[in-house]
């Protein structure tokens, strides 16, 4: 059976639905009326030239944008199963980064411990028994197939491991605290093609338990990892479907002319 | 080569434009020089007339009519005093006020006006920052002519100091790091307490620090709010013999000064004070490069675990 037929047979559930979708900084457009869902256990691929607003819209998910000001959101991204708009004015973004965790371009390890980095996220959440944070630190390192490389220097500074070791022990961050959703945004674009290989792997393992959206530069590398891929451009969702649909059958001339390079 | 005639020219004229980098470190190093060694020279005059009067009596003396029995006894005791009175107002205000400017407060003209001001505030004459301070602290609040009037003074004094080190200290923190730390959830209070206090905190002591070394040779402002120049006891003990075994009297005991005790001397016409003066300026630049030395070594301590 080939890849697009198990997609064709299985039940897909949506976890998170943009709707209607379109931001703002300041006067500026940056997205325009994005529609697309993001299905459970799958991962999702954002592909397209530098600016098309891929990392915009990856930002959206956990209101990273709040960080800032002067920016606006208009429509919607409903997330399941509770059917909470997260970008509604009430709801407060700590809640939603509290359900949607993220792992970053660059690894950002904070210059603490291996096992403070981990931890932060449950200390954050009040958590402070010992047992339960060591328990929860090593599982998390586990799930992002760390634990055997740094089990024995856990006290030590993170900025001590190498840039792959960096990333995953960001990706144990964001495990820690059993997030519903994962961002990830272009989070090899800094690693070299063995350790970025060792982050793919680990994205195909996480998918089992967590959805995760990702955005990446690179087009084998969204399909390599992906289950379904949106290709953007200046601000626009052209294309939404089956990765290997996409790659190998595009609809759109646009999503042709980028994926097979003749554009971008 | 587009321009050149031929190998040798070239040299020719490079050498001649290179004329110019010799020229000008030549100027820099003397510009340097001119300020170094004058600082050498006046401490050097400094330590030789005043050696002769260096010895554990003069730092266990109180001041006296005559000079070879006068001490700094009260002059130091009360500088310390005045410090730590400096340092714990000026620390948690010049602090607070530095985060919230950079981590909480809207980015827009309201707070354009204030760091201008603020800026403008290191500027301001020490002296005016006395006057405001023996009408306030003295007279208004009631304090009088005590330690705490000249430490709350002085805090005052290097307040932009803090203020000024602590944004820069929060400055050179990356911006993802505060991403990664909201990105798991944290508030802003989260973030600054787990985050932006600890990885500025060197930047911001070795700006407490400068403050404080410019603090301790203020004399204007402590004159102005009525520091004794002649003071023959020390202050109440901290420390009691009775519960509660703490006391506070001595936050509003009258003082002297380092820098007030050599101007008193200096003032004298008998030579002997002269002497005193100078081994009591002498101490002074000690402790003022004791202190600037403890920033460097606290910088380079804290430092040495973090980098971005």
């Amino acid at each position: 059976m080939s890849a697009v037929e198990t997609h064709m047979t299985e039940m897909l559930v949506a976890k998170a639905e943009s709707r209607g979708l379109s931001f703002y900084y300041g006067d500026f457009r940056a997205l325009k009326n994005i529609n697309m869902p993001v299905h459970e256990r799958k991962v999702t691929a954002l592909i397209g030239p530098s600016g098309c607003g891929k990392s915009t819209f990856l930002r959206c998910f956990n209101r990273m944008h709040d960080l800032y000001p002067g920016n606006r959101y208009e429509g919607e991204i409903v997330l399941q199963p509770d059917n909470t708009n997260l970008l509604a004015r009430g709801v407060d973004p700590i809640e939603v980064r509290m359900r949607i965790g993220m792992v970053f371009q660059k690894p950002n390890p904070f210059p603490k411990t291996v096992f403070e980095n981990v931890a932060y996220g449950l200390r954050v959440r009040g958590e402070s028994s010992r047992r339960r944070l060591e328990d929860k630190v090593e599982q998390a390192l586990n799930d992002a197939a760390l634990w055997n490389e740094v089990k024995d220097r856990l006290h030590q500074p993170a900025y001590n491991l190498s840039g792959g070791q960096q990333q995953r022990l960001c990706i144990a961050r964001a495990l820690a605290t059993d997030p519903e959703l994962l961002l990830f945004d272009e989070p090899t674009s800094a690693l070299d093609p063995i350790a970025t290989a060792s982050i793919e792997e680990l994205m195909h393992d996480l998918k089992e338990r967590v959805t995760i959206l990702i955005v990446t530069h690179n087009m084998q590398q969204a399909a390599r990892v992906s289950d379904f891929t949106a290709y953007m451009y200046l601000g626009d969702l052209i294309e939404f479907g089956i990765t290997d649909e996409l790659f190998i059958k595009p609809k759109m001339k646009q999503t042709e002319d980028y994926i097979t390079g003749r554009f971008g | 080569m587009a321009y050149a005639k031929d190998l040798t020219q070239v040299r020719a004229l490079i050498a001649s434009h290179k004329r110019w980098d010799m020229i000008f470190a030549l100027c820099g190093m003397l510009a340097l020089m001119i300020g170094v060694l004058t600082f050498v020279a006046l401490f050097l005059d400094m330590a030789l007339d005043g050696a002769g009067r260096l010895s554990w009596d003069f730092f266990t003396n109180f001041p006296s009519r005559r000079p070879g029995e006068a001490g700094i006894l009260s002059a130091w005791v009360g500088s310390t005093l005045v410090m730590l009175t400096t340092a714990f107002f000026a620390v948690p205000l010049g602090v607070a006020a530095g985060v919230y400017l950079e981590e909480y407060a809207a980015k827009n003209w309201v707070t354009d006006v204030i760091e201008i001001n603020i800026t403008n505030l290191a500027g301001v004459p020490s002296i005016v920052y006395g006057l405001l301070a023996l009408g306030l602290f003295v007279y208004q609040f009631g304090f009088g002519q005590s330690i705490l009037s000249a430490g709350l003074t002085l805090a005052l004094l290097i307040l932009p100091v803090v203020i000024v080190a602590t944004r820069e200290a929060i400055r050179s923190i990356p911006q993802a790091i505060r991403e990664g730390s909201y990105a798991v959830g944290a508030t802003q209070w989260q973030t600054v307490r787990y985050h932006i206090l600890p990885y500025s905190s060197a930047g911001i002591l070795t700006g407490v620090i400068i403050g404080m070394a410019r603090a301790i040779g203020e004399t204007a402002p402590v004159i102005t709010i009525g520091a004794l120049t002649f003071i023959a006891f020390l202050p109440p003990a901290p420390v009691t013999a009775e519960p509660p075994f703490v006391s506070f009297e001595w936050l509003l005991s009258p003082f002297s000064v380092m820098p007030i005790q050599m101007f008193n001397w200096t003032s004298r016409p008998e030579a002997a004070f002269h002497a005193n003066a100078a081994a009591a300026g002498f101490v002074l630049v000690i402790m003022t490069l004791a202190m600037n030395g403890l920033a460097i070594w606290l910088r380079y301590r804290l430092r040495r675990n973090i980098k971005w």
